[in-house]
Protein backbone atom coordinates (compact mmCIF):
# COMPACT_ATOMS: atom_id res chain seq x y z
CA UNK A 1 0.00 0.00 0.00
CA UNK A 2 2.99 2.74 1.27
CA UNK A 3 4.86 1.06 -1.91
CA UNK A 4 2.22 1.71 -4.52
CA UNK A 5 2.33 5.51 -2.93
CA UNK A 6 5.60 5.82 -3.62
CA UNK A 7 5.44 4.95 -7.16
CA UNK A 8 2.61 7.41 -7.49
CA UNK A 9 5.26 10.14 -5.94
CA UNK A 10 7.91 9.23 -8.00
CA UNK A 11 6.04 9.64 -11.25
CA UNK A 12 4.73 12.79 -9.54
CA UNK A 13 7.79 14.11 -9.25
CA UNK A 14 8.68 13.19 -12.94
CA UNK A 15 5.66 15.33 -13.88
CA UNK A 16 6.63 17.94 -11.80
CA UNK A 17 9.73 18.69 -14.35
CA UNK A 18 6.88 20.29 -16.55
CA UNK A 19 5.81 22.67 -14.16
CA UNK A 20 9.15 23.98 -13.24
CA UNK A 21 9.92 24.45 -17.02
CA UNK A 22 6.62 26.72 -16.53
CA UNK A 23 7.80 28.59 -13.55
CA UNK A 24 10.77 28.93 -14.97
CA UNK A 25 9.35 30.94 -17.75
CA UNK A 26 7.40 33.52 -15.66
CA UNK A 27 4.06 31.84 -16.40
CA UNK A 28 3.48 30.92 -12.97
CA UNK A 29 4.32 33.11 -10.60
CA UNK A 30 4.96 32.04 -6.83
CA UNK A 31 2.46 33.97 -4.79
CA UNK A 32 2.39 34.90 -1.36
CA UNK A 33 -0.58 33.60 -0.28
CA UNK A 34 -0.40 33.95 3.36
CA UNK A 35 0.08 37.90 4.71
CA UNK A 36 2.04 36.80 7.99
CA UNK A 37 4.16 34.38 6.50
CA UNK A 38 7.53 36.77 7.08
CA UNK A 39 9.36 35.69 3.59
CA UNK A 40 12.22 37.96 4.31
CA UNK A 41 13.03 36.46 7.76
CA UNK A 42 13.09 33.05 6.06
CA UNK A 43 14.85 34.32 3.09
CA UNK A 44 17.54 35.95 4.94
CA UNK A 45 20.99 34.09 4.77
CA UNK A 46 22.55 34.82 8.22
CA UNK A 47 21.15 34.30 11.88
CA UNK A 48 20.97 37.91 12.95
CA UNK A 49 18.94 39.58 10.07
CA UNK A 50 16.80 36.88 10.14
CA UNK A 51 15.83 36.70 13.89
CA UNK A 52 15.85 40.97 13.00
CA UNK A 53 13.35 40.79 10.56
CA UNK A 54 11.66 37.73 12.43
CA UNK A 55 11.50 39.26 16.12
CA UNK A 56 12.33 42.52 15.56
CA UNK A 57 15.78 42.02 17.55
CA UNK A 58 18.79 40.03 17.00
CA UNK A 59 19.74 39.98 20.60
CA UNK A 60 19.93 36.96 22.52
CA UNK A 61 20.60 35.79 25.51
CA UNK A 62 21.95 32.31 26.46
CA UNK A 63 19.76 31.05 28.71
CA UNK A 64 19.59 27.53 30.84
CA UNK A 65 15.94 27.86 30.38
CA UNK A 66 15.45 26.97 27.54
CA UNK A 67 16.79 23.37 26.90
CA UNK A 68 17.23 22.10 22.95
CA UNK A 69 17.03 18.58 22.42
CA UNK A 70 18.97 16.97 18.71
CA UNK A 71 21.21 14.09 18.23
CA UNK A 72 25.40 14.91 18.17
CA UNK A 73 25.52 13.15 14.83
CA UNK A 74 23.25 12.91 12.22
CA UNK A 75 23.68 10.20 9.92
CA UNK A 76 20.65 12.11 7.94
CA UNK A 77 21.01 15.55 7.54
CA UNK A 78 16.69 15.34 6.05
CA UNK A 79 15.95 14.48 8.90
CA UNK A 80 17.00 15.69 12.58
CA UNK A 81 15.08 15.06 15.27
CA UNK A 82 14.75 18.48 17.41
CA UNK A 83 12.91 19.50 20.80
CA UNK A 84 12.34 22.85 22.32
CA UNK A 85 11.56 23.36 25.56
CA UNK A 86 11.37 26.35 27.37
CA UNK A 87 10.90 26.94 31.07
CA UNK A 88 10.23 31.06 31.02
CA UNK A 89 6.65 32.48 31.81
CA UNK A 90 4.77 33.88 29.12
CA UNK A 91 6.86 32.42 26.33
CA UNK A 92 5.37 33.90 22.97
CA UNK A 93 7.04 32.07 20.11
CA UNK A 94 9.95 29.49 19.79
CA UNK A 95 12.47 29.88 16.66
CA UNK A 96 14.24 27.13 15.14
CA UNK A 97 17.64 27.90 13.29
CA UNK A 98 20.10 25.76 11.38
CA UNK A 99 22.98 27.71 11.47
CA UNK A 100 24.45 25.92 8.75
CA UNK A 101 22.07 26.02 6.41
CA UNK A 102 21.68 28.53 3.02
CA UNK A 103 18.81 30.22 5.19
CA UNK A 104 19.23 29.51 8.51
CA UNK A 105 15.64 30.24 9.78
CA UNK A 106 14.30 26.65 9.78
CA UNK A 107 10.51 27.05 11.18
CA UNK A 108 9.16 29.20 14.01
CA UNK A 109 6.29 28.79 16.23
CA UNK A 110 3.66 31.31 17.74
CA UNK A 111 2.51 30.44 21.09
CA UNK A 112 -1.29 31.03 21.77
CA UNK A 113 -2.51 31.33 25.24
CA UNK A 114 -2.73 27.99 26.12
CA UNK A 115 -0.01 26.62 24.87
CA UNK A 116 3.55 25.17 27.03
CA UNK A 117 6.75 26.52 25.32
CA UNK A 118 7.31 23.16 23.95
CA UNK A 119 7.57 22.35 20.44
CA UNK A 120 9.22 19.07 18.11
CA UNK A 121 9.64 18.29 14.78
CA UNK A 122 12.43 17.22 12.28
CA UNK A 123 14.85 19.41 10.17
CA UNK A 124 16.66 19.46 7.46
CA UNK A 125 20.74 20.24 8.00
CA UNK A 126 22.86 21.25 5.38
CA UNK A 127 26.17 20.12 7.39
CA UNK A 128 27.43 20.32 10.40
CA UNK A 129 26.51 23.49 12.46
CA UNK A 130 24.80 24.59 15.44
CA UNK A 131 21.24 23.94 15.90
CA UNK A 132 19.78 27.27 17.73
CA UNK A 133 16.78 27.90 19.21
CA UNK A 134 15.22 31.20 20.07
CA UNK A 135 12.25 31.70 22.77
CA UNK A 136 10.88 35.06 23.01
CA UNK A 137 9.72 36.13 25.90
CA UNK A 138 8.45 39.45 27.74
CA UNK A 139 12.48 39.85 29.13
CA UNK A 140 13.63 39.39 25.72
CA UNK A 141 14.78 36.82 23.30
CA UNK A 142 16.41 33.51 24.95
CA UNK A 143 18.10 31.00 23.60
CA UNK A 144 20.30 27.60 23.36
CA UNK A 145 22.32 26.30 20.67
CA UNK A 146 23.54 22.31 20.35
CA UNK A 147 26.21 21.23 17.52
CA UNK A 148 24.89 18.44 15.18
CA UNK A 149 27.52 16.96 13.31
CA UNK A 150 25.58 15.83 9.75
CA UNK A 151 27.26 13.00 7.98
CA UNK A 152 25.03 13.24 4.81
CA UNK A 153 23.58 16.87 4.27
CA UNK A 154 19.93 17.16 3.74
CA UNK A 155 19.71 20.14 1.51
CA UNK A 156 20.46 20.64 -2.41
CA UNK A 157 22.19 17.52 -3.41
CA UNK B 1 -9.10 13.99 -0.66
CA UNK B 2 -9.16 12.25 2.44
CA UNK B 3 -7.19 13.70 4.96
CA UNK B 4 -3.29 13.15 4.80
CA UNK B 5 -2.73 14.28 8.56
CA UNK B 6 -2.30 11.88 11.80
CA UNK B 7 -3.01 13.46 14.96
CA UNK B 8 -2.68 12.09 18.46
CA UNK B 9 -3.92 13.57 21.69
CA UNK B 10 -3.60 12.58 25.10
CA UNK B 11 -4.24 14.74 28.39
CA UNK B 12 -2.20 13.94 31.67
CA UNK B 13 -2.15 15.70 34.66
CA UNK B 14 -3.74 18.69 32.66
CA UNK B 15 -1.34 18.62 30.09
CA UNK B 16 -2.58 17.96 26.56
CA UNK B 17 0.03 16.69 24.16
CA UNK B 18 -0.83 16.67 20.47
CA UNK B 19 1.85 14.65 17.62
CA UNK B 20 1.00 15.19 14.14
CA UNK B 21 2.32 13.42 11.17
CA UNK B 22 1.39 15.18 7.59
CA UNK B 23 2.16 14.04 3.97
CA UNK B 24 4.14 16.97 2.10
CA UNK B 25 7.14 16.92 0.07
CA UNK B 26 8.67 19.67 1.28
CA UNK B 27 10.83 20.56 -1.37
CA UNK B 28 13.22 23.71 -0.63
CA UNK B 29 13.60 24.56 -4.73
CA UNK B 30 17.45 23.77 -4.15
CA UNK B 31 17.14 20.40 -5.26
CA UNK B 32 17.90 19.83 -8.67
CA UNK B 33 15.95 16.71 -11.01
CA UNK B 34 19.02 14.13 -11.69
CA UNK B 35 18.03 13.41 -15.15
CA UNK B 36 17.13 16.73 -16.41
CA UNK B 37 19.30 19.16 -13.92
CA UNK B 38 15.94 20.77 -14.18
CA UNK B 39 15.68 22.88 -10.58
CA UNK B 40 12.87 21.40 -8.84
CA UNK B 41 10.57 24.04 -7.30
CA UNK B 42 9.53 24.93 -4.02
CA UNK B 43 6.83 23.21 -2.89
CA UNK B 44 6.56 23.59 1.29
CA UNK B 45 4.57 23.77 4.01
CA UNK B 46 4.26 27.57 5.02
CA UNK B 47 1.34 28.03 7.78
CA UNK B 48 0.35 25.26 10.49
CA UNK B 49 -2.37 26.11 12.29
CA UNK B 50 -3.63 23.96 15.30
CA UNK B 51 -6.68 24.64 17.19
CA UNK B 52 -8.04 23.53 20.15
CA UNK B 53 -12.02 23.42 20.02
CA UNK B 54 -12.02 26.38 17.67
CA UNK B 55 -9.43 27.92 19.59
CA UNK B 56 -5.45 28.45 18.26
CA UNK B 57 -3.11 27.08 20.73
CA UNK B 58 -0.24 27.44 17.87
CA UNK B 59 0.41 28.38 14.11
CA UNK B 60 3.50 27.18 12.72
CA UNK B 61 5.95 29.45 10.34
CA UNK B 62 8.15 26.91 8.06
CA UNK B 63 10.29 26.76 5.47
CA UNK B 64 11.39 24.37 2.85
CA UNK B 65 13.96 23.66 5.91
CA UNK B 66 11.68 21.32 8.04
CA UNK B 67 11.69 17.65 6.81
CA UNK B 68 9.63 15.55 4.68
CA UNK B 69 6.58 14.45 5.46
CA UNK B 70 6.62 16.75 8.84
CA UNK B 71 6.08 15.85 12.45
CA UNK B 72 5.13 18.15 14.60
CA UNK B 73 4.73 17.97 18.60
CA UNK B 74 3.46 20.63 20.73
CA UNK B 75 1.73 21.04 24.09
CA UNK B 76 -0.90 23.01 25.64
CA UNK B 77 -2.84 23.29 29.46
CA UNK B 78 -6.30 22.33 29.41
CA UNK B 79 -7.87 20.06 27.39
CA UNK B 80 -10.36 17.23 28.07
CA UNK B 81 -10.86 13.66 26.67
CA UNK B 82 -12.92 13.93 23.62
CA UNK B 83 -12.55 17.66 22.93
CA UNK B 84 -11.60 18.54 19.29
CA UNK B 85 -7.96 19.29 17.92
CA UNK B 86 -7.74 20.32 14.40
CA UNK B 87 -4.98 21.04 11.98
CA UNK B 88 -4.61 22.87 8.96
CA UNK B 89 -1.57 23.49 6.56
CA UNK B 90 -1.53 25.69 3.89
CA UNK B 91 1.33 25.59 1.77
CA UNK B 92 3.25 28.03 -0.96
CA UNK B 93 1.53 26.88 -4.05
CA UNK B 94 -2.05 27.72 -1.64
CA UNK B 95 -2.84 24.17 -1.42
CA UNK B 96 -4.14 23.19 1.97
CA UNK B 97 -5.28 20.19 4.37
CA UNK B 98 -6.76 20.02 7.45
CA UNK B 99 -7.60 16.71 10.03
CA UNK B 100 -8.54 16.35 13.56
CA UNK B 101 -8.78 14.10 16.35
CA UNK B 102 -10.66 13.91 19.66
CA UNK B 103 -8.52 13.69 22.77
CA UNK B 104 -8.03 10.93 24.49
Amino acid sequence: MIDTKRRILLKGSLGAGAIGVAVGAGLLTPRAVLADWPAAAFKAEDQASALKDLLGSDAVEASDKVKIKAPDIAENGAVVPVTVEADVEGAKSISIIASGNNTPLIASFDLGENAIPFVSTRIKMAKTADVVAVVQTPDGLLSASKPVKVTIGGCGG
Amino acid sequence: MASNIKIRAKVSDGVTTVKSLMSHVMETGLRKDKETGDPIPAHFIQEVTCKWKDQVVMTALWSGGVSKNPYLSFKFEGGEPGDLIEITWVDNKGESDSGSAEIS
